[in-house]
């Protein structure tokens, strides 16, 4: 019992002393970013570089853009919020929770429906109609409730008078990282996922997608905006700086975003 | 303010699903682990604890991955009842008897072995079959631990959360359970409403426990005389 109490007594002093080391190392910032789940791949090359460049740690925290701002709202301690759409930033600099003039759109996001390759749906060229084909039980979206990409799908969907005829069979995930997943793991036959998700390097090989036309949904525009909450508001708009870099831009556009020039 | 009673009903009924089949899978397991004399028990006894330990999280990407249409168990799943397992309320009954296994096998598995070993081989003597034993000594005289065992199940079956996340695909009056519908309204600010169901889910969850506690009081003052 004593050995019990001596071993835990010291495993506390140690934690204690590491906290103190790591708050002595943090002389050069940390960024924490909060990042629609479109940007896991892009985001992070793009953090990756600057880190090397600048030597200023970027940690991504990824979730639907929605899902996020309820966070922020409550206090999460972001320094920076890169969203899916235009609206959410909006609606925090409203609330007073984001720096206004800050706010830069970094990227219109794609839409595309993503198949697994082993799939029989010829999506490249049946495209919407693919879904419905009866071998297409389950379609994975993002949680319109809060994933701009998740309205985009149902957007596309009325476009092309299919949603009602499909609706029953809409399965949805917490973010479209987690649509995606639902069709990579053959669980869910056809999904709707952002364009970077059918370009991210562990993606390739395993699917087939179709480019929803940009006529059949609402641009899906996405903002930055520095955070009010943030302790590095500085260092948080040199790095909205370096996103707005080609270097950044180019980045972007591999994974199949649109930038402007 | 409007109250999901689909996502109420459902949850209510994935919790007397699992329950019954928990309870069903539990006896002869807590039996086994209390009186089984193998020297590799405690490895079945670790396995039956392990989703004590594990997150949820790693529950629900096995039914994904490892049930999935992948691998060949999900294959064999599918070629028998013609869909996946994620996004089916089937998929949410064996992913919530998974998880909530041990708080079923555990009280009851205790309470088999705190049986007085000369009522059972009183019985023996007496000509009851093993079986016989069983029904007439053993559960009865574990009439607390039983009703534990399918008080926790039930209990930690409508608190599930994680494993409904990961592979329900919030279907509504499908996979669509209390938890879920209160996060999802946490997530886009609808306070109001998320508030009433849980104070709904939070009055009854009460209530049962208090049911099943006050129960067990009076099955613990009988017990003994029995």
């Amino acid at each position: 019992m004593r050995f019990v109490s001596c071993a835990l007594a010291a495993a506390y002093l140690l934690s204690g002393t590491s906290v103190v080391w790591a708050q002595e190392k943090k002389n050069t910032p940390e960024l924490v970013v909060a990042a629609a789940a479109d940007l896991s791949t892009a985001l992070q090359e793009i953090a990756r570089n600057y880190e090397e460049k600048t030597s200023v740690k970027v940690k991504l925290s990824l979730g639907a853009s929605g899902a996020l701002t309820q966070q922020i709202q409550n206090g999460a301690p972001f320094d920076l919020f890169f969203s899916a759409d235009m609206d959410y930033p909006r609606q925090l600099i409203g609330a007073g929770q984001a720096d206004g003039a800050s706010l830069y759109q970094y990227a219109v996001g794609k839409l595309v429906l993503w198949v697994p390759a082993d799939s029989r749906l010829d999506v490249e060229r049946q495209g919407m109609n693919a879904l419905l084909d009866p071998s297409v039980k389950k379609i994975a979206v993002a949680n319109p409730q809060h994933a701009p990409y998740g309205r985009a799908a149902v957007a596309a969907l009325q476009h092309y008078g299919l949603y009602d005829r499909i609706a029953d069979r809409l399965v949805l995930g917490e973010n479209v990282s987690q649509a995606a997943q639902f069709v990579e793991s053959g669980n869910a036959q056809a999904g709707f996922v952002a364009l970077a998700h059918a370009l991210a390097p562990g993606m390739q090989g395993k699917g087939k997608y179709w480019q929803v036309p940009a006529e059949a949904y609402p641009a899906l525009a996405q903002g930055v905006v520095v955070l009010a909450n943030s302790p590095h508001k500085k260092e948080a708009a040199e790095f909205v700086e370096y996103v707005k870099t080609k270097e950044a831009a180019d980045v972007l556009r591999k994974y199949g975003f649109t930038v402007p020039e | 303010m409007t109250i999901d009673w689909q996502a109420f009903q459902l949850t209510l009924q994935l919790a007397v699903t699992v329950s019954a089949i928990l309870l069903l899978i539990a006896l002869p397991t807590a039996y086994w682990i209390a009186f089984s004399r193998w020297r590799w028990k405690f490895l079945v006894e670790a396995v039956v604890a392990l989703p004590i330990v594990l997150p949820p999280t790693v529950l629900g990407f096995y039914v994904l991955v490892a049930l999935g249409p992948r691998s060949p168990l999900g294959r064999w799943w599918i070629s028998l009842t013609g869909h996946t397992l994620a996004f089916t309320f089937s998929g949410l009954v064996i992913g919530s008897i998974l998880y909530s296994l041990p708080f079923a096998v555990q009280p009851l598995a205790a309470s088999f072995a705190s049986v007085d070993r000369k009522l059972m081989a009183a019985s023996a003597t007496l000509g009851a079959s093993p079986l016989r034993t069983f029904f007439r000594v053993i559960v009865p005289l574990s009439i607390p631990g039983l009703i534990t065992a399918v008080a926790l199940s039930f209990a930690h079956t409508m608190g599930e959360f994680g494993v409904v996340l990961m592979v329900g695909g919030n279907i509504p009056g499908v996979t669509r359970t209390v938890s879920i519908d209160i996060y999802d309204r946490v997530q886009v600010s609808d306070y109001a409403g998320a508030n009433g169901t849980a104070l709904v889910l939070l009055a009854f969850c009460f209530a049962v426990l208090a049911i099943v506690y006050g129960l067990n009081r009076k099955a613990l003052a009988l017990g003994p005389i029995k």
